[in-house]
């Protein structure tokens, strides 16, 4: 919403500055956007005679002039036609920065003449696009005066940010009844002169809607004025609504316009003499079109309010009026319209026909109800001052909506709600001041709410009222009382296993990133999403507009990028939902991550090699650790999802059926579905399903520890067993040789190869074994390793290497 | 000069001029080995009359202690000179750079350190983390947070719509803003809550400062006496202990939220002088976050009792606030995933925001 300084003055009677308007402006919750003071801008530029004007003595085009700006003299060679002795213009000193050009003007020496200053045009002052000659001023315009005064441009503009519910603020009216409530002055009287009709109307107007949609239109005002006489507005009006960036048009359509941003009141003027028989408010029929003041036809539906004579629609219901009943210069006679049409249904056909106006803007946010006879008046007594004529009797469809609201506000909820108190005749003159009409009842008062504000609900809303205009300053920053004195932690378990788990993968080298929620179509699908309750139905772009099924595809393209920046070598994860349904319970919380390339830069020192599918498993491990998972008893299995290799890939599971992990070097067609170079490995951990934990709040004892004195010893086993035999379940089979004394195993090496049968492997195991009671003998320690053997073989057919 | 003082002449000569252990253990056999001369001189002594025996006894045990010292000096001296010269065979390029170890090369997103350093100054204050569903449907996205069908409200907010769903046609979205939780936490279980929650958030937008996923925290208190002083002094002790600065000024502006009465936007003053902004300083203003006390309708909707309950919420912007703190310019950069955006912007592992030690380094 933008109005001006003078503007504003006209309705509200204050000496506050311009600072100070602004920053009260502001501090109501009518935040100032911008403040453009043109007589700043405009300040170096004055009004100036052309004493003499010679021809240059080099160029045929160039005139040598002599300025006066009534105190100084200058001497200026100026290129324009028009420029001749005993004009008058405008003056551009040397130092100043033309606004059209944007250029700094230094003194200059044209063809070997100097030249200080500049005589300047329309275009370079940035007022049009004129650019033919310089300004040429009527004669008794005074010498020095700034530009600003003499092209009524003096006059600063205010643009404010209006919230959606004070449609009361978009006529300037409104904005100075809010000032004055907060203190800034005095609201001048609204003095609305009622013209008599003279004659009778010869166009009635009346309201046809079905049962259910009577409030679309339910008043309509018109009435007839003869022999007016069209034209430009006059100046003042034309440079207000310059001001605030609006075309001037002719002085009738000038008139609706100023209207809709004194008061907020949206008008519309029909060429009475095009209109045919009488005019109806109803809801269009399917197939009606109407040509619009906008130049555009726009097919109807029965959705729209139209306002129409008896050869159809001729106007848009609160959006726009129609083309062909549109005034002119030539227009005589007029019919003007005042109506309140239905907010809801406003903004509905706007969105629907794709309509921005400054009428729709105000009925989709309220236009006063009890004003539209108002709106008539105020209009008849303008357009007769204006345009001359003689106007006819108001005709009236339909009654005001009903408005009336009485909100009970007890004055010490002003404390409980916001902190600060303010005594009750302070509370009723704020909202007094604003147009309520407050009566005490009891310890409460009673308050009756304007016509001009349906934002208004309850008693919140009066206190927001209240405290708005005195001033959010006044509210005291209190602390929260404390629940306790040492709070209580404030994460959820399953909030803890996210954070940790993006600790440990950090740690171990990987960059955390973000990327977007939802991925193209094809790529979703790619890793078994895509289906249709999860398309948006209208993506910012077609290669968002699936909700990711995974986080890996984000990942991969990730990849991709930073591959085509120059990074070979990639390692990131990231930790986030990912999507199966739309269902409350599609939403799963995933730690993904993937790597490529080398393990590090080739280093004097630190070998790297290519990353592997160990590496992914090692990093969902690693992420399962920090989530509080026990990873010893966790089984791996095969299992993983289709975008992984089928052979270099597992799965973690807890039990044979909860998949709390999947890891391995990713399947050849996800990298082309992704069209990313591999090999890439990577791993999704499935952190919901993690379970529980099961200790009891609080206990967090440690299990008793039991050192033994005892040595214990540690025996190497190298067996062959065939290629297909899993690790996993030779060292099971071993574990289990003989549980009391085996604390731990592990693999020191695999071997295929030279002096191994083909189709067979060497697995090489250390065996920890830890006495309970007494140091182990040599015989002992034999048996054991018997019972190994044995028990390698029965597993998985192990033979002892030779 | 007797015979043997000869001989131990020699000999001290002898250990003087070893100039390695081989050498020296060479002269001492000479004198000690079994065939040594003092250990063949001993063993005549039982040869010789007692008197004699007493007096030459003596005079060879002098020599033998006085050779044994010499050599154990010379030994301890060569010893010493044997690890100087190993100590200058072994010498290493200390200079040669080493490679960074995972748990410097691995980041953590700035919006993952920002949430963290949030979380800490909130939980100190009595909050706790709730969190929803990112895909959300009409009611709790917008009906119970006062925002009917049509309200230019909606048109406020650039909402991603799903298909529809069901039956009854229930309208899915993206959730707009974290402010659904505050109806589901509601909607949960009985007052009082004190909760704050971190969260993606989506909405039909793309320039330098917006991107159509984002994160925001919403903030919500609810019990009987908690109004809007309470929010300026938690949103000031936040700001105080996130950007680290006892300086900061707040100013609150009225505004309109469909989903708080009274509603307030509130500025931080900061500085922007020479295009660097730095907050807490200077005299200019800087919007960070939407407010209000819970609209009485909301509460309804939830089905708590207005006359009974009542608090405040707030809703702010996770990546402007590291915007802000961290000085990083463009919001598209932090979904983009660039190595080297992250290794610059974003966090070692270690860095753990905690109050103890003060939420940032």
């Amino acid at each position: 919403m933008k109005f001006t300084l003078s503007w504003l003055k006209s309705h509200l009677d204050t000496n506050a500055s311009l600072d100070e308007i602004a920053a009260k402006l502001t501090a109501i919750g009518l935040e100032v956007e911008g403040i453009e003071d043109r007589a700043a801008l405009f300040a170096p530029f004055i009004v100036a005679e052309v004493r003499k004007a010679e021809q240059h003595p080099n160029a045929d085009k160039l005139r040598v002039c002599e300025v006066f700006t009534g105190a100084e003299t200058f001497q200026v060679v100026c290129g324009a036609p028009n420029a001749r002795a005993g004009m008058k213009g405008i003056f551009a000193p040397v130092g100043s920065t033309v606004p059209g050009t944007q250029l700094l003007l230094k003194a200059a020496n044209i063809r070997g003449v100097a030249s200080n200053g500049m005589l300047c045009s329309e275009r370079e002052m940035g007022l049009t696009d004129e650019h033919t000659g310089i300004i040429d001023l009527p004669l008794d315009t005074p010498l020095g005066a700034p530009m600003a005064k003499v092209f009524g441009l003096d006059d600063p503009v205010i643009e404010i940010k209006l919230t959606p519910n004070r449609g009361d603020c978009l006529g300037v009216r409104g904005i100075a009844r809010d000032l004055a409530a907060a203190g800034l002055g005095t609201l001048r009287p609204l003095e609305i002169a009622i013209v008599p009709g003279a004659y009778a109307s010869p166009i009635t107007v009346s309201l046809d809607f079905p049962a259910g949609a009577e409030r679309a239109c339910p008043i309509f005002v018109g009435r007839h004025i003869r022999k007016v006489k069209n034209g430009p507005s006059p100046a003042w009006l034309q440079q207000r609504l310059k001001a605030i960036g609006l075309r001037p048009i002719s002085a009738l359509v000038d008139i609706t316009n100023f209207f809709t941003y004194d008061l907020g009141r949206p008008l519309h003027v029909f060429d009475a003499a095009k209109v045919k028989g009488n005019i109806q408010a109803r809801l269009a029929k399917a197939g009606e079109k109407l040509l619009a003041l906008d130049g555009k036809e726009y097919a109807l539906d029965d959705s729209i309010t139209v306002i129409a004579d008896e050869a159809g629609p001729e106007g848009l219901g609160g959006v726009m009026g129609g083309e062909h009943t549109g005034c002119s210069f030539e227009t005589t006679e007029v019919f003007v319209e005042s109506a309140w049409f239905d907010p809801l249904r406003t903004a509905a056909t706007g969105r629907k026909l794709g309509i921005h106006s400054d009428a729709r803007h105000r009925f989709e946010r309220t236009v006063d109800p009890a004003f539209v006879k108002s709106g008539i008046d105020v209009a008849t007594a303008m357009i007769l001052d204006l345009c001359g004529g003689e106007p006819g009797e108001t005709v009236i469809a339909g009654k005001e909506p009903d408005w009336k609201k009485t909100v009970t506000l007890r004055p010490t909820r002003l404390l409980g709600l916001v902190g600060f108190d303010l005594p009750v005749a302070e509370q009723t003159r704020i909202l007094t001041a604003l147009g309520f009409k407050v009566t005490t009842a009891g310890d409460a008062l009673s308050v009756e709410v304007p016509s001009w504000r349906p934002d208004i609900d309850g008693e919140a809303d009066l206190v927001e009222e209240i405290a708005r205009l005195h001033g959010f300053d006044a509210i005291p920053a209190e602390p929260l009382p404390p629940l306790r004195a040492v709070p209580a932690p404030a994460l959820t378990a399953a909030q803890r296993r996210v954070r940790m788990a993006k600790r440990a993968l950090a740690a171990r080298g990987l960059t955390e990133a973000i990327t977007y929620s939802f991925i193209r179509k094809a790529e979703a699908e790619a890793f078994g999403g895509g289906q249709e309750e999860l398309l948006l139905v209208n993506p910012i772009s077609a290669d968002m507009d699936a909700m990711r099924p995974s986080i890996l595809p984000g990942l991969m393209a990730a990849t991709k990028r930073n591959m085509d920046r120059g990074s070979m070598d990639v390692a990131l994860f990231e930790v986030g939902p990912q999507y199966a349904s739309v269902a409350m319970d599609g939403q799963a919380m995933v730690a993904t991550g993937l790597r490529r390339g080398a393990t590090g830069a080739r280093h004097w020192r630190d070998k790297s090699r290519a990353v592997d599918a160990y590496d992914a498993k090692a990093d969902a491990l690693a992420a399962l650790s920090a989530a509080g998972v026990d990873v010893g008893p966790l089984m791996v299995m095969d299992g993983a999802p289709g975008w992984y290799h089928p052979g270099r890939s597992g799965t973690l599971r807890l039990g044979p059926k909860t998949i709390l992990a999947a890891f391995g070097e990713l399947h050849p067609r996800a990298l082309q579905a992704m069209d990313v170079k591999g090999p890439l490995v990577g791993f999704e951990v499935y952190l919901d399903r993690i379970p529980a934990s099961r200790a009891k709040p609080g206990v967090r004892t440690k299990p008793a520890l039991r050192l033994s004195e005892l040595q214990a010893v540690e025996r190497d086993f190298a067996f062959i067993v065939d290629a297909g035999v899993a690790a996993e379940t030779l060292l099971k089979a071993v574990r289990g040789a003989d549980k009391a004394l085996i604390a731990r195993t592990s693999v020191f090496d695999v071997f295929a190869g030279p002096g191994i049968p083909e189709g067979r492997k060497s697995l090489a195991i250390t065996v920890r074994l830890e006495p309970s009671q007494q140091t182990l003998t040599d015989a002992e320690i034999e048996a054991v390793a018997k019972k190994i053997v044995a028990a390698a073989e029965k597993a998985c057919g192990a033979t002892l290497r030779a | 000069m007797t015979e043997i003082a000869r001989l131990a002449a020699e000999t001290e000569g002898a250990i003087a001029a070893a100039q390695n252990l081989d050498a020296l253990e060479e002269a001492r056999l000479a004198v000690l080995g079994k065939k040594g001369w003092l250990s063949a001189a001993l063993k005549e002594l039982g040869a010789l009359a007692p008197d004699d025996r007493k007096a030459r006894a003596q005079t060879l045990n002098e020599v033998k202690n006085s050779l044994t010292a010499a050599i154990e000096s010379r030994k301890a001296t060569l010893g010493d000179a044997a690890i100087d010269a190993r100590l200058k065979a072994e010498t290493l390029d200390m200079t040669l750079p080493l490679g960074d170890s995972a748990e410097q090369t691995g980041r953590i997103h700035p919006v993952s350190q920002v949430i963290d350093e949030i979380t800490e100054i909130f939980a100190a204050m009595g909050f706790s983390i709730a969190e929803g569903p990112d895909i959300e449907d009409d009611f709790h996205n917008f009906t119970a947070l006062n925002i009917p069908p049509e309200h230019p409200a909606r048109q406020m907010q650039d909402t991603f719509y799903l298909p529809k769903r069901g039956a009854d046609g229930e309208q899915v979205v993206l959730r707009t803003h974290t402010s659904p939780v505050q109806v589901r936490t509601m909607r949960g279980g009985p007052p009082p809550y004190r909760i704050i929650v971190p969260g993606r958030t989506y909405r039909s937008d793309y320039d330098m400062t917006h991107t159509p996923m984002f994160h925001q925290v919403e903030g919500l208190v609810i019990d009987r006496a908690t109004h809007m002083g309470h929010l300026k002094g938690v949103l000031t002790e936040f700001c105080k202990a996130f950007f680290e600065t006892d300086q900061v000024k707040m100013r609150f502006r009225p505004s309109y939220f469909p989903f708080t009465e009274p509603s307030a936007e509130v500025d931080i003053n900061c500085s922007r002088e020479g295009g660097v902004l730095r907050v807490g300083e200077g005299s200019d203003w800087l919007e960070i976050l939407g407010s209000g006390m819970v609209n009485p309708k909301v509460l309804e909707y939830c089905g708590l009792d207005p006359a009974e309950w009542q608090g405040f919420a707030f809703g702010m912007g996770i990546d402007r606030i590291a915007m802000l703190k961290y000085g990083i310019p463009d919001l598209r950069s932090f979904f983009d995933a660039d190595l080297r955006w992250l290794k610059h912007y974003g966090f070692v592992p270690l860095d753990i925001p905690t109050l103890g030690q003060g939420v940032a380094r």
